[in-house]
């Protein structure tokens, strides 16, 4: 029985990558909060989880290479055109760093079960 | 993986921010430096920035991610403030100086605005290190 391990470890190396993908996107709306005219983006991760035909595993599969940034929607509008509102961005991207190390418990976990199936415990 | 990217990223903000800083630190020391006509005196200084999308010096596509760059810095074109001060070694003719255009309330509230600004851009760098770190831990239980 031949095994992918791409298979074996599920959505959680895609959802890693996107997940760095996205702090980068974060890290450049707080960069450029004094920018005029700097239009804040982000992804929409659920729109980007996208389902593909059930696999042997039923899981869910991310398609990264359409993860095109959109948008940010300001509450309030600044006079620059600036739509960087640092509360916000702040938010998300600490939100976004531990959703990032939820990733690497699952991917850990996925190892270490990984690792007890070929020691054959 | 893009966290090098972010690091860019944080750098550059932070590079600029300080340049934002700098030219407060020299408004607000040369608040108060008189000159003789109104084409000597020191005028308020302040940097524009602006986002750089695209790749960075080694070539490397950054992708969604856009650093800051400070394009230029520009005198303020609001006119000096004169006062009449005929014992000041300075004056002119008709015993008055001028005083520059440096506002400094607006300059107080500008050098808050960019240590805050800084202190976010560590704060990304500081996560991101500790994101990194837990990327090199994978695997170990």
């Amino acid at each position: 029985m031949s095994m992918d391990f791409t298979k074996a470890l599920g959505v959680h190396p895609d959802a890693l990558k996107l997940r760095a993908e996205r702090t980068k996107i974060l890290a450049s709306n707080i960069a450029n909060e004094n920018t005029p005219g700097f239009q804040a983006r982000d992804i929409d991760f659920t729109a980007t989880l996208r389902q593909t035909q059930a696999d042997e595993t039923g899981g869910l599969a991310l398609d990264t290479g359409s993860a095109d940034p959109m948008y940010r929607l300001p509450y309030h509008a600044a006079q620059d055109g600036n739509t960087v509102e640092l509360g916000v961005e702040q938010a998300e991207f600490a939100q976004n760093a531990a959703d990032f190390q939820t990733s690497l418990t699952f991917l850990g976990m996925k190892f270490r079960g990984l690792a007890k199936a070929i020691n054959g415990q | 993986m893009s966290l090098k990217h972010i690091a860019q990223i944080a750098g550059s903000a932070m590079t600029a921010q300080t340049t934002r800083l700098n030219t407060v630190a020299s408004n607000l020391a040369n608040a108060h430096s008189a000159a003789g006509s109104e084409n000597d005196v020191y005028r308020a200084r302040k940097p524009v920035f602006a986002a750089l999308y695209g790749g960075d010096k080694f070539g490397d596509s950054q992708g969604a991610g856009a650093r800051v760059q400070v394009l230029d810095v520009v005198e303020s074109t609001e006119p000096a403030s004169k006062a009449y001060e005929p014992d000041n070694p300075l004056a002119n003719a008709d015993g008055v100086v001028f005083y520059p255009n440096v506002n400094s309330v607006a300059e107080m509230t500008d050098m808050m605005s960019a240590s805050r600004a800084f202190e976010t851009n560590i704060e990304v760098l500081q996560r991101v290190k500790s994101m990194q770190m837990s990327l090199l831990k994978l695997g170990d239980s």
